[in-house]
């Protein structure tokens, strides 16, 4: 009974470290975190200024538009996830410790999900609008965005580990993850476009659904291996 | 034979253009594809012989020993 | 169960000296059925009822999309055996094999595009499959990229084994997923023939084609893996004595 209660409360007490630890590096360099932001807001801007500002086109590319600027902002936020952990060799302690490696990824991945990919899609209504994106179906690309955004960061987190002893694995990390994540993008869009259609949208969220499902419970374990192998060198 | 002479043959019924693309572009990709080993081995085996005579001058090993397989600096590797 | 034969299966100086006696028969056999095949789909297969001539595409668009999928399955096979079993000829197979796939991807993109030209009037579509074979492309130039960023060889095997894998697992959901985005977006498309609908006339050169492909891809890999067995075994006796006897001829 106290045995399972010590490495339960060495877990639990690693967990929170690392949670602390996130969150303490990310204020510090709050600056940083509106990178992705800014990123994403320019780059929907551009597509109504390169190709058409006409209403007619822009509502029927806006739930396409958003989703793909948050596909590439989350990418570009992907180097900060382990670089400097494994720059100051925090990194191999976090793979040495005796908590199971595939939760302090999780918790790595999610924090660092809630400070990217939260706030995109607290900025994805405004941006959705200006794209004339009708209003009723905001509340569906938002909740797309939700469920989406964390499959994206944790497919990168795969792409981020196996790429994290490189010095310059940024452009390395979208090429190797973004063909993975397409499936997301199609059915996220396709569920704003069934809305905008007037059709049912259940069917589509529960595949987002198992999607994430399958993301949350795999994916930790592929990023973990290449955290152990990028280490071990 | 679908065809009743050479010229409607290269011709294609109008297709010609597709068709004699499509199997230039695969010709030559199957040519690449064959020929890309063939030159790496190649460049492989004279840059490996370049770096054993270097070895060999740097070690003042007998060439004969080189070709008999006979190194004793050799750290051995899989059989 | 007497598992030797699958270590010996592991050994580089084995597979190098039999890949030597494997490699003329696949080469030359691989060839000759390229040649037939050819020569039967262009000139004695009968043009299609439809699309006329340009049908005759399939030959080389069908045998290089089953081979670009396959390869990848293959590479995948490795990667596990590669992780698992820690056998460096699984990990040489995955950076030979993945080039050659990479092309026949191309070769089937390729075709199937200007194959469309004179089918559904344009020069790209964004048909299903099309679509698909464009994303697996970018996974076999993922694995390629990833192989040659890493310069520990340990790593770079490692690390690219994992890729392979989680591409692997994506496969079918990137498939399900293109597919039902094309139902969405294509109207009423012109489906490529499936091979039971065909006449034996017209499917027969193109499983010579098939298997020609297969037997090249084979050779095609030998010979790559033969020139990677010998850059990372230089240091062993054997290769010496190979490298040394090649440069008196």
């Amino acid at each position: 009974m106290s045995r399972r209660n010590h490495s339960e409360q060495g877990l639990l007490s690693v967990l929170g470290v690392v949670l602390k630890r996130e969150f303490l590096s990310a204020y510090r360099s709050r600056q940083e975190l509106a990178n992705p932001l800014v990123f994403f807001i320019i780059v929907i801007v551009l597509f109504p200024l390169g190709v058409s500002p006409e209403p007619v086109f822009l509502s029927k590319a806006a739930a396409g538009l958003v989703w793909v600027a948050a596909l590439l902002a989350t990418m570009l936020s992907l180097d900060r996830l382990f670089q400097s952990d494994y720059d100051d060799g925090s990194l191999e302690q976090l793979v040495l410790c005796a908590q199971p490696l595939y939760l302090i990824v999780l918790i790595k991945s999610l924090i660092h999900w809630s400070l990217t990919g939260l706030p995109l899609i607290m900025l994805s209504p405004f941006l959705a609008t200006m794209l004339h994106l009708e209003a009723q179906h905001l509340p569906v690309l938002m909740l797309t965005l939700l469920m989406g955004t964390p499959v994206i960061s944790l497919i990168g987190g795969i792409g981020a580990a196996l790429t994290v002893s490189l010095r310059s694995g940024g452009i390395l990390i979208s090429l190797l993850v973004l063909p993975l994540t397409i499936p997301v993008l199609i059915f996220g869009t396709g569920t704003v476009q069934s809305s905008i259609d007037g059709l049912s949208v259940a069917g589509h969220f529960s595949i987002m659904g198992m999607m994430l499902a399958l993301a949350l419970t795999l994916s930790p374990f592929a990023i973990a291996a290449a955290l152990k192998i990028s280490v071990s060198d | 034979m679908s065809f009743e002479t050479f010229t409607e043959f290269l011709l294609m019924g109008g297709h010609a253009l597709y068709v004699w693309l499509s199997y230039g572009v695969g010709l030559f990709i199957i040519l690449l594809v064959y020929i890309q080993p063939i030159l790496a081995r190649r460049s492989i085996i004279q840059e490996l012989a370049q770096r054993q005579r270097r070895d060999v001058q740097n070690n003042k090993v007998s060439n004969e020993e080189v070709a008999q397989g006979n190194l004793s600096q050799d750290k051995g590797g899989s059989e | 169960m007497n598992w030797t034969w699958f270590y010996k299966l592991g050994s580089p100086k084995w597979f190098y000296e039999t890949a030597n006696k494997l490699l003329p028969w696949f080469l030359w056999i691989g060839v000759l059925m390229l040649v037939i095949g050819t020569v039967w789909g262009l000139v004695f297969a009968p043009e299609d009822y439809q699309q006329g001539n340009s049908f005759r595409i399939i030959y080389l668009h069908v045998p290089s999309a089953i081979l670009a999928q396959s390869c990848y399955m293959m590479m995948a096979v490795a990667a596990i055996i590669s992780l698992v079993w820690k056998m460096k000829l699984a990990d040489m197979f995955i950076a030979s094999a993945a080039p050659i796939g990479a092309a026949f991807t191309f070769l089937a993109l390729f075709t199937g595009a200007v194959w469309g030209k004179p089918t559904w009037g344009t020069w790209w579509v964004w048909d299903a499959r099309l679509t698909a074979m464009l994303v697996l492309l970018f996974l076999y130039f993922g694995v390629i990229a990833l192989k040659s960023a890493l310069e520990n060889i340990d790593l770079a095997s490692r690390a690219s084994a994992i890729l392979v894998l989680v591409g692997v697992v994506n496969i079918p959901i990137i498939k399900y997923s293109v597919e039902w985005w094309n139902t969405l977006h294509q109207p009423a498309t012109f489906t490529l023939t499936e091979k039971p609908a065909m006449p034996p006339e017209m499917w027969m050169p193109l499983l010579v084609m098939v298997l020609g492909m297969y037997c090249f891809f084979t050779a095609v890999a030998l010979m790559r893996m033969k020139n990677e067995i010998l850059l990372r075994e230089r240091r062993t006796k054997w290769v010496k004595t190979i490298i040394s006897e090649d440069i008196k001829r």
